[in-house]
């Protein structure tokens, strides 16, 4: 307001109100400002890794678990819809490329309207399942996050006898402390794969054929590892063979010694780490670019990377002292109101034809035992070792640690899932 | 004409004219209504949510089911004293202000030049040069970032001839995209700020005998201040909240935002919630200061 207003005195009252309007308009404008600055990056699109939806309350009181009496007896008319949470790649329905898709044959079989819903990490999956616990009929759950929902109720018993596809399953599969509890079925086993280790063929040499050079701060490699809890289990994996003495049965049940142990190895290792991956594609720009030359990886990676023009030369192994790796378990709602749809998507999920396109379409071994004859790639069952159970025999699928332990021991508590998290949290720094 | 043709239109005024009528002798009324809807919402949407998540910490996990436990405890908080997170929180407020102060000392000269300097059209030239980066996505900035600073990228194959190479991945490459990215929310307020000082104080000050250096000292700088609070407030709040860029860019160095992201993850939300609230408090002291320093008039 210049001095001197025109105005004089009349309209000094008119002026107040217009002044404290505007101040109010301002302070307004700038809350709604900071309140955008403040939420920058989740503003703008959000990665895959890594929750997206903020739960607001989380559910206190676990849905009672369906005693077995309850579980269906016959696969009986289905309900005209299923909801399904998947890994990416499981249950395509011809959204991503036309021609990948075997759930549209499905919703033509059976009626039962399937929407898919994709997750990036076993986490996000829980997340995504505890915050809507009445919206996904069935998941894919690996063995990290299955007996978190088993424990937690979300998931029910599985009458595994009325569902054909899993007579054919490998028997390797089945009956794992993962998808079945106190003999109790909670699921029919999905397929497997196995965390190996990866090198660039130009850059190191010679080859190397053990975990343990992975862990050597004095190798010079430029390692790479996957950045979860579970790969303290990797850590453990290598004790089980250099430290027997520790008396480690189970990589996924480490009591307060052993514990320490495998995390005594993992700092040994930081000074060469180069990164910590969760987007396969970031582990791939790594190895090509020369950011990294030895790391724990997927076989999916090393095919992507070797089929790549110019091709990465890389080579991979799973290494003498055995590896971990994963099993998925497809598994129902407890609070499912499609409980035939889901019977019939399960089944044909998990059905010699459809089983060993998921696998080929994702890169993984099949769990159907029918599944390799009818691979369009003949290499593919031999390439992801679906038929060698030597193969399989040294690993350790992915699994929630427990307080009490996993692999029997009552004697002493072991360290739980949290306990993993803290560790990681504090490995990293 | 009949009363019955004539009554409705004489009589009664309509809904709509008695409506108007009598908010036009309240205008308190219309002030509360105008701006109850935004008003409802900023308070149910986001102080409703920051209650919740307030609530959140103070409840706790169980163990074994994962489910959350509905009782009041402190436990999360004594978390919160641990030497990983006091180191993390640390980190996380140094990186904010190197990146304040790198941005402010960057976005000064370009603000200058633009507000003092370039004829209008070049001004309005790089106005929308310095917008245009906000348009893309953050993650696609953030990524090329990645590929820059890589082993064989861009940064380290053009300092090569000279014998140096750039910092990688790390805490320092980190600084650099952060740096990068909030830039133009710093440029924008001190161009404001720059815009609003009338020439006549300039000339006044030259006439009296101060030279340039003494006229930024002791003019320009205490007048254009606010705004680079201001402006401040944007880089800071966003380099406290980042979890993305950090893992992108570092080598598993973790910010707030990351161990938050991990907690989620477990999914131990009581824990994550109560580390929230501490960027959360830092902001709300920051806010306050800044209000202070006149940063809410300069924007």
């Amino acid at each position: 307001m210049a001095i001197g207003s025109p105005q004089g005195d009349c309209c000094v009252g008119e002026e107040e109100d217009h002044l404290r309007i505007q101040q109010a308009w301002a302070v307004m404008a700038i809350a709604a400002l900071v309140a955008a600055a403040c939420t920058g990056p989740a503003a703008t699109p959000t990665p895959t890794a890594g929750p997206t939806t903020a739960p607001t309350t989380a559910p206190t009181e676990a849905p009672t678990a369906a005693p077995t009496s309850d579980m269906p007896t016959e696969i009986g008319d289905g309900e005209g819809a299923v909801s399904v949470l998947a890994w990416p790649g499981y249950a395509e329905d011809g959204t991503a490329y036309p021609d990948v898709d075997w759930i549209t044959p499905f919703e033509q079989e059976t009626g039962c309207e399937t929407t898919v819903q994709v997750f990036g990490t076993s986490d996000e999956a829980f997340s995504l399942f505890s915050t809507n616990p009445e919206e996904y009929d069935v998941i894919s759950a690996s063995g990290d996050a299955s007996l978190r929902l088993v424990r937690a109720g979300y998931v029910q018993p599985v009458n595994v006898d009325i569902i054909p596809s899993y007579a054919e399953v490998f028997e390797a599969l089945k009956n794992k402390p993962y998808n079945t509890v106190d003999g109790v079925h909670y699921g029919v086993p999905h397929g497997r794969g196995s965390n190996q280790m990866m090198w660039r063929t130009d850059e190191v040499d010679p080859a190397p054929t053990r975990w343990e050079q992975m862990f050597d701060p004095d190798s010079g490699y430029k390692v790479s590892v996957y950045d979860a809890p579970i790969y303290i289990a990797d850590a453990a994996v290598v004790l089980m063979d250099t430290q027997p003495d520790l008396g480690i049965q189970n990589p996924y049940a480490l009591d307060d010694t052993q514990f320490a142990a495998a995390i005594a190895l993992l700092e040994q290792q930081k000074p060469t780490i180069t990164q910590y991956w969760v987007d396969y594609t970031k582990q791939m720009d790594n190895f090509r670019n020369g950011d990294s030359n030895v790391g724990t990886t997927w076989q999916v990676i090393a095919n992507l990377l070797q089929a790549e023009d110019p091709p990465v030369p890389v080579d991979l192994i799973k290494p003498e002292e055995g590896a971990t790796g994963w099993s998925d378990t497809w598994m129902v709602n407890s609070q499912s109101e499609h409980i035939n749809c889901a019977y019939m998507l399960i089944n044909h999920l998990t059905s010699a034809e459809v089983n060993i396109q998921i696998a080929e379409w994702f890169g993984e071994a099949p769990g159907n035992t029918q599944s390799c004859a009818l691979a369009t790639n003949p290499d593919h069952c031999a390439i992801f070792h679906a038929e060698e159970d030597d193969f399989w025999s040294d690993v350790w699928y992915w699994q929630t640690p427990e307080a009490q332990c996993v692999d029997g021991r009552t004697d002493v508590t072991c360290k739980d899932f949290g306990e993993w998290v803290d560790a990681w949290q504090q490995l990293k720094g | 004409m009949t009363a019955a043709t004539t009554a409705p239109i004489v009589r009664g005024r309509s809904l709509l004219r008695s409506l108007a009528v009598a908010l036009d002798r309240r205008p308190r009324l219309r002030l509360v209504l105008l701006l109850a809807l935004p008003v409802g919402a900023l308070i149910v949407i986001y102080f409703g949510s920051l209650a919740i998540l307030f609530l959140n910490a103070f409840w706790s996990r169980d163990a074994f089911t994962g489910l959350v436990q509905r009782e009041f405890t402190l436990e999360n908080f004594a978390r919160l004293n641990t030497p990983l997170f006091i180191t993390v929180s640390l980190r996380t407020v140094g990186m904010a202000a190197a990146v304040t102060l790198t941005c402010a000392v960057l976005a000064f000269p370009i603000a200058y030049f633009m507000a003092r300097v370039a004829s209008p059209r070049l001004r309005g030239a790089l106005v929308v040069a310095v917008l245009t980066p906000l348009w893309a996505s953050y993650l696609i900035k953030a990524y090329s970032w990645r590929l820059i600073l890589a082993e064989d990228g861009v940064l380290n194959w053009s300092l090569e001839p000279f014998g140096l190479r750039g910092p990688g991945y790390g805490e320092i490459g980190l600084w650099l995209v952060f740096t990068y990215l909030w830039l133009p929310y710093m440029i924008l307020p001190v161009f404001a700020g720059l815009e609003r000082i009338p020439g006549s104080l300039l000339e006044a000050s030259a006439d009296l005998g101060g030279r340039s250096l003494h006229t930024f000292r002791h003019v320009i700088l205490p007048l254009v201040f606010p705004a680079v609070v201001a402006g401040s407030i944007f880089t800071f709040s966003l380099t406290m909240g980042d979890y993305i860029a950090p893992g992108l860019i570092t080598v598993g160095q973790q910010f707030i935002g990351n161990l938050i992201l991990s907690n989620f993850g477990v999914p131990n939300l009581p824990l994550a919630a109560a580390q929230a609230l501490v960027p959360l408090a830092i902001m709300v002291v920051y806010l306050l200061i800044a209000r202070r320093l006149g940063a809410f008039e300069a924007l």
